[in-house]
């Protein structure tokens, strides 16, 4: 089975310091998958290298079988990837609807139209309101999306991310700052909305990890040190030294 | 320009049937009840001003694009018009005159096209800067070329050169009035143009790439494309301004139609409206104009008074003039405007005097100035004063010490009463929401 995201002797250096030094990963077609490691491991950058928004130094990374190496945020995520962000990253001024209508306007092949009526495109109504049952914010679907809650947003950040219908999604610490109760509302969220898509996601609460990812790849110093499913992981001994320690114990 | 989520202008169908229905009849009544030719000549540029200011506004208050070289697209339109023009008086060209603006707004779509690619390569400040350094090249350009832009005189043509209107022989768009109606109907139907434009896909991404041009370009969309094609249809509409322009002045100079001046006065009409709204630059227009064309008629001081505004709208009212509006209606319909009115009373009445104090020292300080030479009596407000005698000096000063000093004890009770029902209108929105 080809994999639907693919890395290989993925490098990255900022000025004379190598950030990522040689990804070479596979993430199969419906698995969810989790990237963990110590702060500035690189996970961060890995995620904004798959997705265009910094290009590679060496390497190749193929979606679906296909090069998307150094190709431009929006020529990857028409192909099929979507990402969210670490740091809610959503259209302020413009309603919770309207975030969402134009995150499916593309995939639905609207693209930039000026002679259609956004008001009568029903399949982009349609699947926006959908999205916004998913994700919990029917009832904030008038507010402006600067004015919700942290959690909120950070729901709909997720929202925004998959409403294309993308058939990768990375989400980037999609937990990070909140609460035990709103943490495990999100990863029940996460759980149902990437059902039946592929799941990369950066996540530093081991619960979390533990509880939603498949397999799990271990980062350090911007290499992937271990790969495999959570129980593996849990029994290296080179993550435990490395990275888990007490952590894995407590998970 | 932020605004609260309930002060959208959102009209229901039947609304904005109503909306639009009432300006078309505004337009068609204007004309009856203000009948001289100053009044029509006011209105018709209003008109102009208005298409271009809405024009303007597709890129700053629609897309985020802080432009100071919008003039170049309304009068290198104009120069296409004014040519046109010129080439159906010579007998080259069979085109109705009414339709001119069309060829006008090709042209400035064509310009936008390229000049375009170039600016909106990158936002924010750098796209302010490259547009100042645009403005300034066309400027320069055009002066070089005085077979195809008149040089320093500019270019003239004569909008009764062809076919009448519709067969009808009478309608030559000779009268100012014909012209006024010309005008009318084509700001009507671009405005709706472009108010229907903003319920668009492209007018909605443009308002995302507005808000966060990196995201948007996650969710499948080149925001420097989308800031391109919003340009090229800004152009377009502005182009037709500047078409209209040509028509009703039959001149086209380039130290008018493209200079910076005209650039920034397009600028100053959207924040005074106030570019969050998409009605907002037309009350700026409206306003603009006013100052520009009736005020200079009465004083030399017209961009010192425009610039004083200015200033204190941005001081007090950052929203422009449609927040200022919409958050009074507001106050109106959660039933808390009668609190204001009383602080109103008393804010008003001391700015009207500071307005009319300092009106009249920055009056009598010009004829002194400038003026000299008519002898030291001026005529102000009906009434003859003497620059010479120490008296409307010190009126002057007083009336506007006094008031300033009335307006700094009203507007702190103002300022309290404003923002509780502001807050509180806020927290019973967000108990009930809609």
């Amino acid at each position: 089975m080809s994999a639907a995201l693919e890395l290989a002797g993925v490098r990255k250096s900022f000025g004379r310091s190598e950030i990522i030094r040689g990804v070479d990963l596979a993430i199969a077609a419906g698995e969810r998958h989790a990237i963990i490691g110590p702060n500035g491991a690189g996970k961060s950058t890995l995620f904004n290298l798959i997705s265009g928004r910094f290009g590679v130094s060496a390497g190749d990374i193929r979606l679906h079988g296909r090069p998307i190496t150094n190709r431009r945020p929006y020529e990857i995520s028409r192909r099929g990837l979507a990402r969210s962000f670490q740091v809610t990253n959503i259209f302020h001024r413009l309603s919770v609807f309207e975030n969402l209508r134009c995150a499916v306007l593309w995939s639905l092949g609207h693209r930039y139209a000026f002679w259609k009526n956004l008001n009568r495109l029903s399949d982009a109504q349609a699947r926006a309101e959908a999205v916004l049952q998913q994700v919990g914010l029917r009832r904030r679907r008038d507010a402006l999306a600067g004015s919700l809650t942290y959690a909120e947003q950070r729901a709909l950040e997720i929202g925004i991310t998959i409403a294309g219908g993308a058939s990768v999604v990375l989400l980037d610490e999609p937990t990070a700052g909140m609460s035990r109760a709103e943490s495990r509302h999100a990863v029940d969220l996460i759980r149902e909305v990437t059902q039946g898509r592929t799941l990369v996601m950066v996540e530093h609460d081991m619960g979390v990890v533990f509880g939603l990812a498949d397999r799990i790849s271990v980062m350090v110093y911007g290499q992937i040190i271990a790969s495999g499913t959570p129980a593996e992981i849990r029994a290296n001994a080179a993550v435990r030294a490395a990275y888990l320690g007490q952590e894995a114990e407590g998970a | 320009m932020h605004a609260p989520r309930e002060l959208r202008f959102r009209p229901l169908n039947l609304g904005r049937w109503l909306v639009w229905g009432l300006t078309a009849l505004l337009f068609v009544l204007l004309p009856l009840a203000f009948r001289q030719g100053f009044a029509l000549t006011l209105m018709s540029q209003m008109g102009i001003m208005i298409i271009f200011a809405l024009s303007y506004n597709m890129l700053l208050g629609q897309s985020g694009m802080l432009s100071f070289g919008h003039a170049v697209y309304s009068g290198l339109g104009a120069f296409f018009a004014i040519h046109a023009m010129r080439a159906i008086a010579g007998g080259t060209l069979a085109w109705p005159v009414s339709l001119l603006p069309l060829i006008a707004g090709a042209g400035a779509a064509l310009c936008g096209v390229v000049l375009g690619f170039l600016t909106t390569r990158r936002a924010g400040t750098p796209f302010a800067m490259i547009t100042l350094g645009i403005g300034e090249m066309v400027f320069a350009a055009a002066l070089m070329f005085p077979e195809l832009f008149g040089g320093e005189g500019g270019i003239t043509g004569d909008r009764t050169s062809g076919p009448p209107f519709g067969g009808i022989s009478s309608l030559t768009f000779g009268p100012q009035i014909q012209v006024y109606a010309l005008i009318a109907a084509w700001c009507f139907a671009c405005m709706i143009a472009m108010y229907a434009l903003t319920q668009t896909p492209l007018g909605r991404i443009a308002n995302a790439v507005r808000d966060n041009p990196e995201r948007a370009e996650f969710i499948g969309y080149n925001a420097q494309r989308v800031r391109w094609l919003m340009l090229i249809l800004s152009s377009f509409f502005a182009g037709i301004a500047g078409g209209l322009s040509a028509i009703n002045f039959e001149i086209v100079v380039t130290a008018e139609n493209v200079s910076a001046a005209r650039s920034g006065g397009v600028l100053l009409a959207a924040f005074i409206g106030g570019a969050a709204f998409f009605f907002g630059p037309i009350l700026g227009a409206v306003v603009f104009t006013f100052f520009a064309v009736a005020l200079s008629e009465y004083t030399k001081a017209w961009q010192l008074y425009l610039g004083v505004s200015f200033v204190l709208l941005v001081m007090f009212a950052p929203g422009g003039l449609s927040s200022l509006l919409l958050m009074n209606l507001r106050a109106l319909k959660f039933r808390k405007f009668g609190r204001l009115r009383d602080p109103y009373v008393g804010v008003l009445a001391a700015a009207a005097g500071m307005a009319l104090g300092g009106a009249m020292l920055i009056e009598l300080t010009y004829h002194v100035t400038l003026d000299a030479g008519q002898g030291s009596v001026l005529s102000l407000f009906g009434f003859p004063m003497d620059t010479n005698a120490a008296g409307p000096w010190a009126f002057a000063a007083t009336v506007l010490l006094s008031s300033l000093a009335a307006f700094a004890f009203y507007q702190r009770g103002f300022r309290r009463t404003w923002e509780a029902i502001q807050q509180e209108i806020e927290n019973s929105v967000r108990d009930n929401p809609a």
